[in-house]
């Protein structure tokens, strides 16, 4: 039995800008189900933040409970995290953006974690505009029990006992938009080509970032009849757009800016270049993201990639004016000035 | 013998396959014209091997991996016949094997160091069992066919192994008092014990063989009036090279030697002693050799002297690393100029310094001008050696080369007279034990072929192969699929002041047990495969997520070189293989730089629907009988 990884890498392993290889951003050796979407998901994360040379120290995870919930286990070894209580990640999230606003913030949660018991805490971290991405590894099923049918299932799906899903799903991604998110993005676990970039722009976005990640459950919800298989999953995707990030100091090369090719500038002057495969679709324009959603159902496609996105976000730093010192380095009588600052203030209310 | 470069594949053009393509438009697949490669065909006996790189890399493609294993398991006599079927004389290759299979070890390319390949063998031969019961005797009884086989080295000794089960009455000739040729004779016994070679001479010697020692063949005529059905030739390269023309070569009587005789006459106990100051001109294992019993027979001040640079010595890595242990400085870019006798004695060598110069790839030694005497009781020429045969009748009809080599066919080892066969140094030139033994399969394989009136070429056999799976349940192998990250465990050797004082004192004491099991788990077990089954893809990237050495990527077809260049890591090492599967449900294929993969399993293990398995592939290349 295979418990650890070998620790040879190939002898010519590619490094990034800060001299880290792939290996220094990975996690303990998987113990999900062999073949889990998961686990691609997981290689995503890792391949988006070698590329973008994050220090891994920079870097806070975030989870719940569920399978889902388990994978910053095997992501990102050397960075923190946080396994929270099921739903509650948002909370915990919340709480940590708060106390330091240095980090980058990278919540992974489920379709249960996130659409079943933690929905009451997904609406207010959106509404809030945290600064972080947030990652749902929807699979349409509970696997960690045995594969009911979740909250995201669609209706009609078809599990793998046999039975038909009688409900809606929930459209975590229209609900984002309705709620307020300003990135939103849909991907597919087998399609690291989109969904690379996608975390990418995600973890540049300053606010709160969702991407909505269909991540086929190999065992209990990859059967005929599914509509979150592998099979259908490929058969019925449609993409808004190929992605792509620009970092902030490359040139834009003709190649990108030719053709249909659109650049939305990011705060950080990086660019995100998208080259438009919806001719009616703005990704800028709410409505039409809506409707480019609702329009995909109708057809009974998958539509991912970039869906809405709203570069001029405020997150809950900038609403709330928030102190730019983490609270760890601030002292006890900078949090507590004493009375006189007291008094002071009391003053100038008088 | 060597198979294809690039087995299993071969280059197709214009095909169609479906590129896998995001759009918006009606579908997801758009047809592409590209030249692009076949899938690999993993049913071509010679891919899988060249995977095997020590094997493959071995003249007599000895089944390493799997005899490795074996000596983790502690099974040695088993270990040893495997080596004992492929390779005749594990004991004496365990010791003095060229190794070529180490410098192919994909070990070497994972770490600093390969696997200790040709140590372990020895443990097998060390740790096992009697095995006299495993070997086969003298042969029931006979097919009527005789055969002489023309020097007692490994190529006639391999022949003699291979034939003589089958029923041939064989006669063996040599004008030694045993057998065993240059093993016996060149290989100094502080490398190699005379009891272990007289062992595995003694097998072979055991199954019937007529000897004929202390029995120089003087004519090939008069031999093939005998009524032999074929004659092999196995006469090695017997004569060493001289300086005839260096000044004052001829000065002196006595203390110039040539280095493989003097070795001989070191091994039958004609020689025992050697002056203090001994000079050993030439760079090859043969001088090492001799300045290593140099040391034994008196020598002090032992020196190598030679005229190529230091990092283009002929001599193998380790043999020169165990000269320069015992003492013995090395004098590189030194040219011989002159012996410098005194009154008809010997008193030192002039060398003329040269310089190494490269130009347009090609090393050059260009002369200084400046000239070193070196003082020297005796001098000891080992500049290489040279095929002879004064003892073949130059109008009997054979046909030499311009460099008095007989003319042989490289797969078959016939000569241009149907009936003889040539094998080992005689064959092409001097080269090693483990390259003879190949000869002597291939030859043997000819000589039974012959007999029967078969074609030579067109009816030879083909190898054995058999290719296993391994899966005993979810996450369990049948092999041992964990990496070792252990370094090369070096092997004891024994103390350096008692060595010095007995020539037949073994200097390398071989692995513990312990140590052996330890060197084994650095195996790769190249030999368990990957075997992927594109039917049963569902192109879930689990592999390749999985693999620690990026192996393992799904991309477009396109030609071998574009192919290379986007891959998960680039494959750069073009002697390694891509392997290739058929085109994918998203118009896609898996391509696999077999480069560094590390055999561990994860691909497999990872994998929800078996599309790979580890499959053990057994190799065993062709021979005369089956062992």
């Amino acid at each position: 039995m295979t418990y650890a990884r070998p620790s040879f890498r190939h002898p010519q392993i590619a490094r990034n800008d800060i001299g880290f290889s792939k290996k220094d951003y990975e996690g303990a050796l998987s113990t999900l189900c062999a073949g889990c979407g998961h686990d691609s998901i997981s290689a995503a994360i890792v391949q988006a933040c070698f590329e973008m040379s994050i220090q891994p120290h920079r870097l806070a995870k975030l989870s719940g409970i569920g399978c889902s919930s388990k994978t910053p286990t095997y992501f990102l070894g050397n960075s923190h995290g946080f396994n929270s209580v099921h739903g509650r990640m948002p909370s915990v999230a919340t709480g940590a953006i708060l106390a330091n606003k240095d980090l980058i913030y990278l919540g992974v949660s489920g379709d249960g974690d996130t659409a079943s018991i933690g929905m009451g805490q997904f609406v207010h971290a959106i509404r809030r505009n945290l600064n972080m991405v947030y990652i749902v590894m929807n699979n349409g099923c509970y696997g960690l029990t045995k594969g009911q049918d979740s909250a995201t299932a669609d209706e009609g799906s078809v599990n793998k006992s046999g039975a038909e899903n009688p409900f809606q799903g929930i459209d975590l991604c229209g609900l984002g938009i309705e709620l307020g998110a300003q990135f939103v993005a849909r991907s597919f676990s087998g399609d690291k080509t989109q969904l690379i970039p996608l975390i990418k722009a995600a973890l540049k976005h300053p606010g709160f970032a969702l991407i909505d990640v269909i991540s086929p459950c190999v065992t209990f919800n990859n059967n005929a009849g599914s509509t979150k298989s592998y099979d259908y999953t490929r058969e019925h995707m449609e993409a808004t757009a190929a992605v792509d990030l620009v970092p902030m100091k490359s040139e834009i090369t003709i190649d990108q800016a030719g053709g249909t090719v659109e650049l939305i500038k990011l705060h950080d002057e990086s660019h995100i270049a998208l080259n438009k495969l919806h001719r009616d679709w703005d990704p800028m324009d709410k409505i039409s993201a809506l409707r480019n959603l609702h329009e995909a159902r109708l057809r009974d496609e998958i539509l991912t990639g970039l869906i809405y996105l709203d570069p001029n976000s405020r997150d809950l730093h900038a609403i709330l004016n928030t102190s730019d010192r983490p609270l760890n380095q601030m002292a006890e009588n900078d949090l507590c000035p004493g009375t006189e600052a007291l008094e002071k203030i009391n003053q100038s209310y008088r | 013998m060597e198979g294809a470069h690039n087995p299993g594949r071969e280059k197709i053009s214009s095909r169609k396959p479906k590129l896998y393509h995001q759009s918006g438009e009606s579908s997801i697949f758009v047809e592409s014209i590209l030249d692009s490669l076949n899938p690999t065909d993993i049913k071509d006996p010679e891919y899988f091997h060249k995977v095997v790189d020590c094997q493959y890399a071995c003249p007599a493609h000895t089944p390493v991996p799997e005899y490795i294993r074996l000596i983790a398991e502690g099974k040695y006599t088993e270990a040893y016949m495997i080596n004992w079927v492929s390779n005749v004389f594990p004991g004496v290759l365990g010791r003095t094997c060229d190794r070529p299979c180490e410098p192919a070890c994909r070990r070497g390319r994972i770490e600093e160091e390969p696997v200790a390949i040709c140590r372990l063998k020895r443990v097998a031969a060390d740790y096992k069992e009697d095995v006299s019961q495993l070997i086969p005797g003298k042969p029931a009884s006979s097919n009527g066919k005789k055969i002489a086989l023309i020097g007692g080295g490994p190529a006639s000794l391999t022949v003699a192994r291979d034939l003589a089960p089958l029923g041939y009455e064989i006669h063996l000739y040599d004008d030694q008092k045993a057998g065993g040729g240059f093993m016996r004779s060149q290989i100094p016994s502080f490398r190699l014990p005379e009891e272990v070679l007289n062992e595995e001479v003694g097998y072979i010697l055991n199954m019937g063989i007529h000897t004929h020692f202390n029995h120089y063949v003087s004519s090939l005529k008069e031999l093939m009036t005998q009524g032999y059905d074929a004659v092999f030739v196995g006469t090695g390269a017997p004569r060493g090279k001289d300086l005839p023309e260096l000044p004052g070569r001829w000065d002196s009587e006595g203390n110039i030697h040539i280095g493989i005789n003097w070795l001989a006459n070191v091994a039958f106990e004609h020689t025992k002693a050697i002056g203090k100051k001994v000079l050993v001109i030439g760079g090859g294992n043969t001088a090492m050799d001799c300045c290593r019993t140099s040391r034994r027979l008196g020598g002090q001040d032992v020196r190598v002297v030679v005229r190529s640079p230091m990092n283009e010595l002929k001599a193998s890595p380790w043999e020169i690393e165990d000269a320069q242990h015992e003492d013995i400085p090395f004098y590189p870019l030194h040219s011989p100029k002159a012996f410098i006798t005194e009154g008809g004695k010997l008193k030192g060598m002039e060398f003329e310094l040269v310089e190494a110069r490269y130009e347009d790839g090609k090393r050059k030694l260009v002369p200084t001008g400046e000239i070193v005497f070196m003082e020297a009781d005796d001098v000891i020429l080992a500049i290489g050696q040279e095929n002879s045969f004064p003892w073949i009748e130059r109008n009997l009809g054979m046909e030499f080369d311009k460099w008095g080599l007989a003319v042989v066919d490289p797969l078959s080892f016939q000569s241009s007279i149907p009936s003889v066969f040539f094998g080992g140094d005689a064959a092409f030139g001097p080269k090693n034990v483990i390259t003879a033994v190949a000869h002597g399969h291939q030859a043997a394989i000819s000589i039974d072929l012959f007999c029967q009136g078969k074609d030579l070429i067109k009816d030879r056999p083909h190898p054995m192969t058999n290719l296993t799976r391994q899966k005993m349940g979810i996450h369990e192998w049948s092999y041992d699929n964990q990496t070792a990250n252990d370094k090369r465990y070096k092997v004891p050797h024994a103390d350096k002041a008692r060595a010095l004082t007995d020539r037949l004192l073994e200097v390398e004491l071989g692995f513990n047990e312990e140590t052996a099991y330890r060197e084994a788990q650095r195996c790769l077990n190249c030999d368990v495969q990957t075997v992927f089954t594109d039917s049963k893809c569902i192109e879930c990237d689990a592999c390749v997520d999985i693999c620690p050495t990026s192996c393992i990527t799904f991309t477009p077809n396109d030609e071998e070189e574009a192919l290379r260049t986007r891959l998960s890591a680039p494959a750069l090492n073009l002697d390694q293989d891509l392997y290739i599967s058929g085109i994918l449900p998203t118009g896609r294929v898996m391509v696999k730089d077999e480069d560094v993969c590390l055999h561990c399993g994860l691909c497999a293990e990872r994998c929800p629907t078996s599309a790979w398995d580890m499959h053990k592939y057994l190799y065993h290349a062709p021979k005369a009988c089956s062992l």
